[in-house]
Order: C-alpha cells, then structure tokens, then sequence
C-alpha cells in the first residue's frame, strides 16, 4: 500500500498559491483557478513539484483541470499514478 | 470614424443570430449582446451614470465582461478595465485617479471593491455579476438588471471625439497612469489592425489574454468590428485546454504573447498540422526570439505568424509582415497601416538607418495624453510635423534596417517587461519599502526563458529584523497584481550606492552579470 501523498500536496499548495491572495485557506474542493490562486506558472511549479518530489512522470495531456485544480484532485490524480507506477 | 458601440449595434444588424462570444458553456448572438448591453447601459444611466464619467470593469474574462464594457460605451461613459488581480490600495488609487462613478466587477472580488470603495468618496454605483442568490448590500446583481425588459431609453452617448478609454499602464514613477484614447484612436487602431489580420466574419478568434489588458481588450473589440466569432477563455494555465479549444472551435486565428509561446513550445505531445483550421497567430508585448518563430511554424505550418510591437499609448505600433519572417526574423516590422514610425535622436532628429534612437509614432492612433498629468504627457507627447500635432515618444530604443524594418533595442527607461506586460520596478519596490523588515530595496528584470524577463526583488533586511524569502512574497502578493509579484528575493547586507547616494539599479544589475553576490 502506497503512502497517501494528500498532505504533502496540500503543503505544497498552502506554502505556494495561498499567501498570493488574501486568503486564510482553501478546502481541499475549491477550484485554484477560480480563486485566482492558480496561473499558468503556478501550474509549472506544480507539474515540477510532483516530478521531483512526487516522483510521478506526467504527460502534457493529463495536465488539466479535472487532474490540477484542487487540491483532492491533485491528490486523487498523483496517488493514481503512484498506485499505477507501483502496481 | 464610428464610436466604438457602433461596432455591436452594426454587427447586430447585420448578423443578429450569429455567434458572437463562446464563454465556457455559454454561447451568446450579436443581438443578445447588443440588447444585454442597451439594458445595462439604461440600468447605469438610471443608477446616475452621466456621459463622460469613468466606469471601472473589474472582472475576468467572461460574457458578463463584455455585456459590461459595451454598456460602458452606450451609457456615454469612459471604460477602465481593470485587472482581476488588482489589490485594494491599487484599486481605490485608481478610483480616485480617474474619479470614477462607477464600477462593474464579479462575486470573487467584492472584498477588494469593498475594501477600496471606502477610499472613493466618488463611487456611487456597484455592480456585481454572480451573485444572483443573494446580492450583496450597496450593489446592483448584474444579472438583474439586464433581464429587465421595460423602458431601454439610452440617453445621447456622445460623438467619436470623446474619450471612449482610460487604460491604466505603468509608470516609472511607481503610479500608473491612466492613457485616453478617444473612439477616433481605437477605431483607427482596430481599423488599422484588422486590415493587415485580414479579419473577416468568417473569424473565430481564440482569446485568453485578459481583457483588462488592450491587447485582450481589443480582441473583443476587433471581432465585434468584423462580426466574427470570439472564442473567450479564463487563463492560459492549462495549455492543452486552450490547444483543444482551436479543434473543438474551429479557430481561426489566436493572439499569445511569447510566455505563451515559450509554454505552447514545452510541451512534447505536439505535432506539426494538429492546428488545420488556423488561419493565423499573432504575438506581441515583446519581441518573439528568432528560435521560437522557426518552432512555431514547424509547428503551425499553415498558419501566419505576425510578430509584432505595441505599446498601450497608441495600441499597437508596428507589425512584420508574415512573408518576412524568414529574412528579418527579430525584426518587430514597420508601421502599422495608416500611420508612420521612425527613430528620432535626443534632439527629435530622424536618425540613418542602423542607428539607434527613440522610436516615435504619428497618426491617428496615438493616445491624447495621460489623464491628469500634464507633465508626463508633455514628455510623450511632443510637437510633430505641424502646428497642431503632437507624436508620441515611445521611451523605447530601436534601430532600422535600409528598408526601414524596426529592431528593438532596449528602454530608456527601468521599464521591465514580463508575461508581456510592463512593470515600473518603482511600484514594487515602494511597497517593499511599507514593509517594515526591509529598510532598502531593488527591482530589476532577470532573464527567463518563459516570462521574458522575471522580475527579482533585492533587499536589505532592516537592522534587528529577519524576514524569510517568503514573507516578503506574500506582502508583495497582498498589494501587487499577480504579474507584479517577484519570482525571486535575495538579501544582501548592502545595495549599490551612486555618488548622491541613491540606490542604482545599473550597479546592481552589472553586479548580477559577473556573478558577484548572488
């Protein structure tokens, strides 16, 4: 059994995208984007975040909304590709 | 010369079923919009919106958006787009600045208008989009009031020569300025543009670039000129969306900026002819590098790419003509139609070719001054040909070629562009400065292979004080717009000194180029 890696995701999200609005915290369902937390190089932080520290490989055509933008989707993707890469 | 909310009425008339804007899920007629926009434009007047007052558009790219600027025109009033991004000292510096009577903004944003409406004694009508529920205290729901059907009774909107736009850009001050453009300068502009696009009706034109920016703006704009068809998207963070956007809609014709280009490049999955039906991709803000235009047209073999070079105080002034893209790659080209360019030295005299200088622009596009500054527009706006002409100083170094193509060379001034937009280093480091763990502070423009240049913020931490890197990150990301915000903070101990005394960004940066400090 693959570790969940939901907490250190939502690390990643509070200490990068949070202090860039004047927001004390996001649920793990609000949308990045909606919210203004999320641009397009926050999304390349995000893809280099999960490559390095994940340790997932990730195609250009999973990086969509329905993969990145909240932080259970994130999660919900990234321990996918875990369970996926250690199956 | 037409009023700009001419261009709906007449695109209305003659394409009233046809697309005009597909928003998400929403697809709305030239004849929605019109009639949307005569309701709200009635609803502002009502409210107590006169001919000539300033109203803000605070809101992202959306349908509401655009119902909202064209009321903006129809109720005789001056439109400010203003970036979603914007925080509340900004926001209430440009209410004041402009002495705006009015705002149009979405749910997400209400905290911020709130917090800034405080400081605008002016502010008398709130608008929000969103918010159909439950409308907050002291706004008007947006979706309210154009849903209203009874007495559309618009009052005169005014003549081609009043001011259609106040477009905040930066300054090297650190205060933005608000640049007036008439109806006359953005027709002429969109008039000039779409000739050499060759836009016709048949265009569906993908845009994701903030239309609180001119160069989105005026895609609106332009595609409500021609009766096209605008496809309008939220933000270019997710590539592939947007990339499957241009199948799914068959899009002709898509403007980036080189950030854009420099993702779109990234990605591996692409293939050359994936694009068939686009027509054309047109790139400004900043010069597309040589390496990228060849990439870009492997990979969109059947497009033309224009490379072109604007400036928000005449919209737009040169372009190539796609055909020389192979002999004068780095070349932003010449004159836009209807217009002349050329480089000047410090005495205003036209330089040979090969020469470096300040490149001017004449012609009816040139904006009539900075509101309320006097100053400033006395030193963009200087005497022309004639008597009653004024040219525009661009503060932006070029030289030409023998036949007149214009390469861009540098700014005169600390002006950084990044993503495209420009960035006064003043503005960011003064609020550096209102915070209290910094006691000096400087900006300067750092290489980045996607944004162009990224903006680096060097401080020197106040004594007994220890902020992190991150701290002053979130200070800055709490009183700048995103694109403002640094990418990158260093502490030193001390920061480069003239002999007056004042901090230089020129020693700083040469001490970047060797290595020294970093």
């Amino acid at each position: 059994m693959q570790n969940d890696v939901t907490s250190e995701i939502r690390e990643f999200v509070v200490d990068n995208f949070l202090f860039r609005e004047d927001m004390d915290s996001v649920s793990d369902s609000e949308s990045l984007l909606e919210n203004g937390l999320m641009d397009s190089t926050g999304v390349l932080e995000l893809v280099a975040f999960l490559e390095s520290d994940i340790g997932i490989d990730i195609q250009d055509d999973e990086i969509v909304p329905d993969n990145f933008d909240s932080i259970e989707k994130i999660s919900r993707y990234a321990n996918a590709k875990l369970a996926k890469n250690n199956g | 010369m037409m009023r700009v909310e001419q261009y709906l009425r007449s695109s209305a008339e003659h394409y009233e079923h046809k697309e005009a804007v597909i928003a998400g899920a929403v697809r709305m007629t030239y004849g929605d919009f019109d009639r949307a926009s005569d309701r709200l434009a009635a609803e502002m007047a009502r409210a107590g919106v006169k001919r000539h007052d300033r109203v803000l558009v605070f809101m992202d790219n959306g349908w509401e958006a655009v119902v909202a600027l064209f009321a903006v025109f129809k109720a005789g009033a001056v439109l400010s787009p203003i970036n979603p991004s914007t925080k509340a000292d900004k926001l209430a510096y440009i209410l004041n600045n402009s002495g705006a009577t009015a705002i149009v903004t979405q749910r997400r944003l209400t905290g911020v208008t709130d917090e800034a409406a405080e400081q605008a004694p002016a502010l008398a009508v709130r608008i929000v989009a969103g918010c159909e529920d439950a409308v907050p205290a002291g706004y008007l729901g947006f979706e309210g009031l154009i849903a209203r059907r009874s007495g559309v009774d618009l009052p005169f909107a005014g003549i081609a020569t009043d001011l259609a736009m106040l477009i905040y850009t930066s300054g090297s001050t650190g205060f933005p300025k608000g640049v007036m453009m008439t109806h006359q300068n953005v027709d002429a502009a969109a008039a000039s543009i779409t000739t050499y696009l060759e836009n016709t009706a048949d265009d569906i034109i993908l845009n994701v670039l903030p239309i609180s920016f001119d160069y989105g703006l005026y895609q609106v704009l332009m595609a409500f000129r021609t009766g096209a068809t605008l496809v309008l998207e939220k933000s270019f963070a997710f590539p592939q969306v947007i990339l499957n956007r241009l199948n799914e809609e068959k899009v002709t014709g898509f403007p980036i900026v080189p950030t854009m280009a420099a993702l779109i490049l990234r990605m591996k999955s692409l293939k050359a002819g994936m694009f068939p039906h686009l027509r054309y991709i047109s790139s400004t803000g900043a010069a597309l590098a040589p390496a990228v235009i060849e990439k870009l047209r492997a990979l969109f073999p059947a497009a033309s790419i224009y490379s072109m070079y604007g400036l928000t105080e005449c919209k737009r002034c040169t372009w190539l003509p796609p055909s020389e893209l192979g002999r004068r790659a780095g070349s932003v080209g010449i004159a836009i139609p209807g217009t002349e360019a050329y480089v000047v030295d410090d005495d205003g005299t036209p330089l040979p070719a090969g020469k470096v200088g300040e490149l001017v622009i004449r012609g009816p596009h040139v904006m009539k001054g900075y509101w309320q500054d006097p100053e400033a527009t006395a030193r963009a706006l200087r005497p022309g040909r004639f008597d009653w002409e004024r040219v525009l100083h661009t503060g932006d170094l070029f030289h030409a070629d023998d036949e007149g193509f214009l390469y861009f060379v540098g700014r005169k001034d600390d002006i950084i562009k990044t993503r495209g937009e420009k960035v006064s280093p003043k503005e960011v480091e003064n609020v550096l400065y209102a915070m209290p763990e910094i006691s000096e502070a400087a900006v300067l423009g750092v290489s980045d292979t996607v944004l162009g240049s990224a903006l680096k913020a060097i401080v020197v931490a106040a004594p007994g004080a220890n902020p992190t890197e991150k701290d002053v990150l979130r200070h800055c990301a709490r009183h700048l717009e995103d694109f403002m915000v640094p990418k990158q903070v260093e502490f030193r101990a001390s920061l480069p000194k003239t002999d007056s005394g004042k901090i230089s960004r020129r020693l700083l940066q040469e001490t970047l180029e060797t290595g020294e400090c970093s």
